[in-house]
C-alpha cells in the first residue's frame, strides 16, 4: 500500500497545506520588498528588478525607527515578563493541583476557564478609567497586569495536564535510594517538569504576542505601545504615502521569532496545546 | 487524586499517613487518626498557599474589573465632563437595547462567529484526518506548517489579507478577474458583504489550526479497534466517519466549536484593521471600544461591555445546559 502512489498523493496532500499555512505570510512578504512606487503593480511579487530593502532600512535604521523599534522593545519586555509572571505563579497553582489535595481545587480550574472565555473588551472599559485616575494607564505595568488574564489560565490548565502525567513515585524513589528531599526533586521531577512549564511559556508568550485590544486601548504614546498596537497607527513617509511597505517589512519582523519557534518546538507546542485542553 | 503525597519533607511514617485504616493498624490507632488529620489539613493550607496566588491574580484582573464596569454602566458618565456624573440605573442599557446599532451589530457578530466556525470545523477536521493519517515522515513538516497561522499575530494575518485585496496594493483582483464580479474595480472594503468576506478568511485562516490540533488530540482518542472493525464489516469510508469516528469523539468536537465560538464572537483585531467598522462590519467589540475608548463614554461604553458578557454567558449556558458540553471533564478537569 505505502506504494509511490501513495507517496505521491501525500506528496501533494502536504504541498497544499503548506500553501494553506504559509501564503499570506509570503503574500506580506513579497510586499514588504515592493518599493512604494511599485506597490500598485497589481502582481505578487514586485515588479522585476524594482525589489527594495528600502522598507526595512526605514523601520530599522530610517525615519520610523522610533516608532517600530520601541514597539518592539516594549512588545518583548512587556510579553516577557508577563509570561514569566503567568508561569510562574501558574508552576505553584498547577503542582498544587496536580498533586495535593484540597477543597477548591475545581473551583480554580473552573475559574481560569471562566477567565480564558472573558471578553477582553469588557475588561477593557474599567482599566482605562481606572488606570487612568492611578497613573498606570500608557505603562508597561499597565499592561503587564491585563495581559495576566490571559496568560495566566492557559498556563494553569497547561501545566495542570502536564504534571499530572509526571511519575512522582520517582521522588520516593529517589529518597529511598538515599537521595535527600532536594536532590529527588531536582534529580528526577525537575527534568520530567521542565519541559512543560518551557512549552507552556512559549504558548503564553504567543498568546500575550498577540494581544492587540489592550494594546491600543491602554496606551497613548511609544512609552508603553506594543508592536500590534504600533502597527495600526502606523503612517507613510509622507502624508500622501502609504505605510503600506513599511507595515508589511514590521509584520515580517514581528513574525520571525513565531516561525523560529514553531519550527524549533512544534512537537511540545502541540502537545501543550492538545494537553490542555482535551484529557491526555 | 487517592495517594495524597506530602510535598513538604518526607517524614518516615509517610505510608501509615498516606493509607489510612490500610496501614499496619497498631494499638495507636487514634493517634494515627490524629496525626491524619494534622497531616491533611497541612496539605489543604499548603495546596491553597500555592495555588492561592494565582486564584487571587485571576479574580483580580477580571472579576473586579466587570464589578466595576456594572457599577459604572449605572451612571451617565463622559471622562470629558467628569463634573456631570449621574446615577440613571438601567437607563444606558436602555438606550443601547433600544438602538438600532446594537442589533445590527449582535447581528453582524453572530454571522462573523456561526460562519466562521462552521467553516473552521469543516476546514480543521479535514486538516486534523490528514496529520492522523500522514505518513511519519510528513508528520513533523505538516505541524510546523499548521502552527505558524496559529502563532502569527492577528493583526499580522489582518494586514496580508487586507493587502491581498486591497484595490490598490491587491494582486487578488487581478488574479481572479475572470471570475463573475470581480474586476480591477472591484473595492472589497467599501461595501459590506465583501468586507465581511475577507474579514471572515483572515479569522479562519488564522484560527483553523488551533480547532484542527484539537480535533487532532479527538481523533487519537477513538480506538483503532472500532474503525478496524467497522472496515471488516464492509463500512465505506463515509460510514466510519458518521457512524465509528465522529460519535466516538463527539466531546472534543463539542468543546473545539464552544471554544472557538467564543473566540470569534469577541472577535475585534480584523474588523478594526480591515474597515474599522465602517460600511455595516462593525461586530460587538468595536461597539464597546468606541463608546469608552474613542468617545470616553465610559457609562455607556460600560453598559456595552457588561452585556457583551452576558451574550458569552449565555452561549455558554446553552452550551452546557442544551448540548452538555461538558467543558471541565473535556478539559481533563477533576
Amino acid at each position: 500500500m505505502t506504494s509511490t502512489r501513495s507517496k505521491v498523493l501525500w506528496g501533494i496532500v502536504s504541498v497544499l497545506v503548506a500553501v494553506y499555512a504559509l501564503f499570506p505570510v509570503a503574500s506580506i512578504l513579497a510586499t514588504s520588498f515592493k518599493a512604494p512606487s511599485d506597490l500598485t503593480n497589481q502582481k505578487f511579487l514586485p515588479s522585476p528588478g524594482q525589489a527594495t530593502t528600502g522598507n526595512y532600512e526605514q523601520i530599522l535604521v530610517g525615519d520610523a525607527q522610533g516608532l517600530f523599534l520601541t514597539a518592539l522593545r516594549n512588545s518583548i519586555g512587556i510579553c516577557l515578563i508577563a509570561t514569566f509572571i503567568a508561569v510562574v505563579l501558574a508552576t505553584l497553582c498547577a503542582y498544587a493541583i496536580a498533586r495535593l489535595d484540597f477543597p477548591g481545587k475545581k473551583l480554580v480550574l473552573t475559574t481560569a476557564l471562566a477567565v480564558s472565555i472573558f471578553p477582553v473588551i469588557s475588561i477593557v472599559t474599567p482599566l482605562f478609567n481606572l488606570w487612568r485616575s492611578i497613573g498606570l494607564y500608557d505603562t508597561w505595568p499597565g499592561l503587564i497586569i491585563p495581559y495576566l488574564s490571559l496568560t495566566l489560565p492557559i498556563s494553569i490548565w497547561t501545566l495542570a495536564a502536564f504534571f499530572r502525567q509526571i511519575p512522582w513515585e520517582l521522588e520516593q524513589a529517589a529518597q529511598v535510594d538515599g537521595a535527600t528531599t532536594w536532590q529527588a526533586f531536582r534529580k528526577a521531577i525537575v527534568p520530567l517538569a521542565a519541559p512543560g512549564v518551557f512549552t507552556t511559556a512559549i504558548i503564553a508568550f504567543f498568546i500575550a504576542w498577540n494581544d492587540f485590544v489592550y494594546g491600543i486601548s491602554l496606551t497613548s504614546t511609544e512609552a508603553a505601545r506594543p508592536v500590534p498596537a504600533a502597527l495600526a497607527f502606523f503612517t507613510g513617509a509622507s502624508q500622501f504615502e502609504e505605510p503600506t511597505g513599511a507595515i508589511s517589512a514590521a509584520a515580517i519582523i514581528v513574525t520571525i521569532p513565531v516561525v523560529v519557534l514553531v519550527l524549533a518546538f512544534q512537537r511540545q507546542i502541540v502537545s501543550g496545546l492538545t494537553q490542555g485542553a482535551v484529557k491526555g | 487524586m487517592t495517594s495524597a503525597i506530602p510535598a513538604r519533607p518526607v517524614s518516615p511514617d509517610l505510608e501509615q499517613d498516606t493509607t489510612p485504616g490500610v496501614g499496619p493498624g497498631g494499638p495507636s490507632d487514634k493517634k494515627a487518626a490524629a496525626q491524619y488529620s494534622d497531616r491533611v489539613r497541612a496539605e489543604r493550607r499548603l495546596g491553597w498557599m500555592l495555588a492561592g496566588p494565582a486564584f487571587i491574580v485571576m479574580l483580580a484582573v477580571t472579576l473586579y474589573p466587570i464589578l466595576q464596569a456594572i457599577y459604572e454602566s449605572l451612571f451617565q458618565f463622559r471622562l470629558t465632563a467628569p463634573g456631570e456624573r449621574e446615577f440613571i440605573g438601567l437607563g444606558n442599557y436602555l438606550v443601547i437595547l433600544t438602538d438600532n446599532v446594537w442589533w445590527k451589530d449582535l447581528g453582524v457578530t453572530l454571522l462573523i462567529t456561526v460562519i466562521t466556525v462552521a467553516i473552521e470545523l469543516v476546514l480543521g477536521f479535514a486538516l486534523a484526518l490528514v496529520m492522523h493519517k500522514a505518513l511519519k515522515a510528513v508528520r513533523g513538516p505538516l505541524r510546523t506548517a499548521i502552527l505558524v497561522p496559529y502563532g502569527i499575530i492577528t493583526v499580522v494575518s489582518a494586514f496580508a489579507w487586507f493587502y491581498a485585496f486591497d484595490i490598490n496594493s491587491g494582486y487578488v483582483n487581478s488574479w481572479f478577474a475572470w471570475l463573475p464580479g470581480i474586476d480591477s474595480d472591484l473595492n472589497w472594503f467599501a461595501q459590506g458583504p465583501t468586507a465581511l468576506f475577507v474579514i471572515m478568511a483572515s479569522e479562519i485562516w488564522k484560527t483553523t489550526p488551533f480547532i484542527s490540533l484539537l480535533l487532532l488530540a479527538g481523533l487519537a482518542q477513538v480506538p483503532d479497534e472500532l474503525t478496524e472493525a467497522a472496515k471488516v464489516d464492509g463500512a465505506t469510508w463515509w460510514e466510519q466517519m458518521r457512524k465509528v469516528i465522529i460519535p466516538n469523539m463527539k466531546a472534543a468536537i463539542m468543546v473545539a466549536v464552544l471554544f472557538r465560538a467564543l473566540d470569534a464572537f469577541r472577535i475585534f483585531d480584523n474588523v478594526f484593521i480591515m474597515t474599522n467598522g465602517a460600511y455595516g462590519t462593525e461586530v460587538l467589540s468595536l461597539l464597546a471600544y468606541r463608546q469608552s475608548i474613542s468617545r470616553l463614554e465610559i457609562g455607556l461604553g460600560s453598559a456595552v461591555s457588561v452585556l457583551l458578557f452576558l451574550c458569552v454567558l449565555i452561549i455558554c449556558f446553552i452550551a452546557i445546559k442544551l448540548f452538555k458540553v461538558d467543558l471541565a471533564g473535556a478539559q481533563g478537569g477533576k
